[in-house]
């Protein structure tokens, strides 16, 4: 049979064997969680406690900051500490910060919970809007925004991603082994809400126990969709495109095509909230990594510092390494953190520590292979050079914003040219000149 | 212990610009060996010499010219000093071969900014260089010296593709078969289309080609010269008999397919192809020269910018107007 996949592409090294085969264990409970206000695309939350006050599981320490934002809550029953700013690696920006120091066993505040089918669509998405909920494949949009579509845009498909392309991680693996019940829950709500008649769900085929699992399981309700094991197959647009042939149009949205992508982890954050009550305070994560003792699967509260996790959780860093670069999420769009006490945030799916490797790079030698993979069908080479040159426009006529910054390119090329990190910035430096779009 | 930073994707691949070269003189090897055979040890020594002293120039000229101390040797020099070799006559002087690759390195290489900045394939262009510096060396052949031990004592001849041009296709003195193994008058690296395409079948399955360049350039000049043919076949000459002489093969595998120098997309590269093939014929029927290969390409070579702009892959989600 021919699996369902996308043109360009590269196979990394996929190094799920660390973890993959090692069930989700509840962490223990941390001491301190340092909670960011901004954990969502848009606007930061406003915090609404005050230092020296007492807080519960689940009670809102944050308030959305605007429309495209989310609710913050408190992941563990304790005190206010401290209230500040401090850097966000993720958004490269200094973000309010609550810290809480913990206090004995969970007290929960709840949601209004039970059976979904008895709540209204608008109460639904008002309970994932209070629960904080956003994407948790990594991109952290809040999810009520994605599931409220302008009413001309018809949504006709529901893509479950569960392709987790990323190398290293296997925490979506393990959650669609582990909590098939729950999920399908989740996405039998989101269903209700988007009124969609197709809902598919996508897996690499790295990962057969799961779509075995999952055929069965979710027959006559789910179609199960194998794809090819190829990076980056858990792309929004590439999923799509693997799943439907539609290709969301440049500069557009899921939603322009009729199709609303949601992640494995958010379908089950979403049954939480819903059916249970409990907002989005914890999450499934990999610990993993060469630099690490034991690598694995956590169920870990959010805010929970990496130091913290790799100590206690990790077991430590391997002895005899001088150097390493800890990354929250995977290898290709980790993003590394340069302190480590960082707070974990909702979107986290994996905490990758690699023992670093320096790689001495020639110029570009125009082998065309970066042309090959890319996903998006751009020239990576002719956007590193115009960005070298600051000929922004330029480049935003080749399509600097259709980037996705996969890092297909830059993984492949043969003379070590750093593609994304000129793109990266050269995004940012044309936005900052130009406004957005052209 | 200390945390790195650094830019994602915090994963590549261990492939490098030396691995490319490295792979480029391997399939260049088998023709090599042929050459050693055909026309003996010196024609091969042309080729190592040219390899070690590119390699020494460049360094040369990155340590003291462009002072760059970072600089790390990546094979692209020998490279080019093999391929050089490879498309002068077996009887060239030693010191002839450096000075083409003095112009070649120093000129066609390093003036215009280095690797990957060269507009023009630089052995193309040492080659180039040569042929109007000593055009009697340049245009003196031998016949393949299976049975001699001095190449001085070997007898001059014309290549195929000059008795084409001069007497007539009747005329030529080779069968298909030596062409196809090499046995005939030519430059050192051309003559034997089986090694080279031995060479070329190692590249394209190390992914190191562009595929469209060789199947367009070969193709055009298959169809191009069968209408040729068709019109008069004893001043024209088969289509197979274009194809298997003179430098078209090593041209088209191993020239034309120089990552630097050639265009980004299939598309791009079959124009590039297309061009060079067309060119190269025009040559061989109508110009000075009997042989159009080396310049066909170093023409196309100029056009890549151009032929870039405007063959530009189509962007994901790209609506079709």
């Amino acid at each position: 049979m021919r699996l369902a996949t996308f043109k360009g592409g590269v196979h990394p090294p996929e190094r799920k064997e660390l973890s993959k085969d090692i069930p989700i264990q509840k962490a223990p409970l941390p001491e301190k969680v340092i909670v960011f206000m901004q954990q969502h695309a848009g606007a930061p939350a406003k915090p609404v406690v005050e230092v020296g006050q007492r807080v519960k599981t689940g009670q809102i320490i944050g308030e959305p900051g605007g429309f495209i934002s989310a609710y913050v809550h408190s992941p563990v029953t304790g005190t206010v500490v401290e209230v500040k700013k401090i850097s966000n690696v993720i958004f490269s920006a200094a973000v309010e910060a609550v810290t809480i120091q913990r206090e004995g066993e969970d007290e929960w505040e709840l949601l209004p919970h039970g059976d979904f089918e008895k709540f209204s669509n608008e109460e639904l998405i008002e309970n994932i809007k209070k629960a904080g909920i956003v994407g948790l494949g990594g991109a952290m949009f809040p999810t009520h925004v994605k599931l409220t579509p302008p009413k001309d845009k018809k949504i006709d498909t529901l893509i479950i991603n569960g392709a987790e392309c990323e190398p290293y991680l296997t925490i979506d693996h393990r959650m669609m082994l582990e909590k098939y019940e729950e999920i399908l829950l989740g996405i039998k709500i989101v269903k209700k809400i988007s009124g969609v008649k197709n809902v598919y769900i996508g897996i690499e085929e790295n990962k057969k126990d799961a779509i075995d699992l999952l055929k069965e399981k979710w027959k006559g309700q789910v179609i199960v969709v194998p794809l090819k094991t190829k990076y980056p197959q858990g792309a929004e647009k590439q999923l799509i495109y693997a799943i439907t042939r539609r290709e969301v149009p440049r500069g557009g949205l899921p939603m322009d095509v009729g199709v609303v992508v949601q992640n494995v982890s958010t379908m089950f954050a979403i049954k939480e909230a819903i059916i249970d009550g409990k907002p989005l305070i914890e999450r499934g994560l990999t610990v993993t990594g060469e630099a690490i003792n034991k690598p694995g699967n956590w169920w870990v509260r959010i805010g929970t510092p990496i130091s913290w996790i790799i100590d206690n959780l990790g077991q430590g860093f391997k002895d005899g390494i001088e150097n390493v670069k800890v990354l929250m999420g995977g290898p290709m769009m980790g993003i590394p953190i340069n302190k480590i006490d960082t707070p974990i945030v909702k979107g986290n799916n994996g905490i990758t520590s690699l023992i670093p490797e320096e790689q001495k790079g020639t110029f570009c030698i125009r082998c065309s292979y970066c042309v090959n993979v890319c996903p998006m069908g751009l020239q990576p080479y002719l956007l590193d050079l115009l960005g070298k040159k600051k000929r922004y426009d330029e480049a935003a006529q080749i399509g600097l914003l259709d980037c996705i910054e996969c890092g297909s390119c830059t993984y492949i090329c043969p003379a070590k040219v750093e593609h994304v990190k000129t793109i990266k910035l050269a995004k940012k430096v044309y936005r900052a000149l130009r406004g957005g779009r052209k | 212990m200390k945390l790195i930073t650094g830019n994602a994707p915090h994963l590549r691949n261990n492939d490098t610009t030396a691995k490319v070269m490295i792979d480029v003189i391997i399939a260049l090897i088998p023709a090599l060996i042929g050459a050693w055979y055909f026309f003996g040890f010196y024609a091969f020594f042309l080729a190592i010499l040219g390899a070690i002293f590119g390699e020494l120039f460049e360094l040369f000229i990155m340590k003291y010219l462009r002072k760059d101390k970072s600089f790390v040797p990546n094979g692209s020099a020998a490279v080019t000093g093999i391929l050089l070799a490879m498309n002068v006559s077996p009887a060239t002087p030693w010191w002839i071969m450096i000075i083409g690759l003095i112009f070649a390195l120093g000129v066609a290489k390093h003036a215009f900014g280095g690797l990957g900045m060269n507009i023009f394939n630089p052995a193309l262009a040492g080659r180039a260089f040569l042929l109007v510096s000593f055009p009697v060396t340049m245009t003196t052949w031998y016949r393949p010296a299976l049975s001699f031990s001095k190449w001085i004592d070997v007898q001059t001849t014309a290549t195929p593709l000059a008795i084409l041009k001069e007497k007539g296709f009747s005329q030529i003195d080779v069968s298909y078969a030596d062409l196809f193994f090499g046995n005939r008058a030519g430059s050192i690296g051309e003559t034997s289309v089986l090694l080279l395409l031995i060479g070329f079948i190692y590249l394209v399955i190390r992914g190191r080609i562009k595929l469209m360049i060789p199947i367009s350039y070969i193709g055009t000049v298959f169809l191009l010269s069968s209408i040729f043919y068709f019109i008069n076949p004893e001043r024209f000459g088969t289509p197979l008999f274009h194809i298997l002489s003179g430098g078209l093969m090593l041209g088209a595998l191993f020239m034309a397919t120089d990552m630097v120098t050639s265009p980004m997309t299939p598309k791009g590269q079959a124009i590039f192809g297309i061009g060079a093939g067309i060119m190269t014929l025009l040559i061989r029927y109508f110009a000075g020269y009997p042989e159009g290969v080396s310049l066909s390409i170093l023409l196309m070579n100029g056009f890549v910018p151009l032929i870039d702009r405007y063959t530009q892959p189509r962007i994901f989600g790209e609506v079709k107007s």
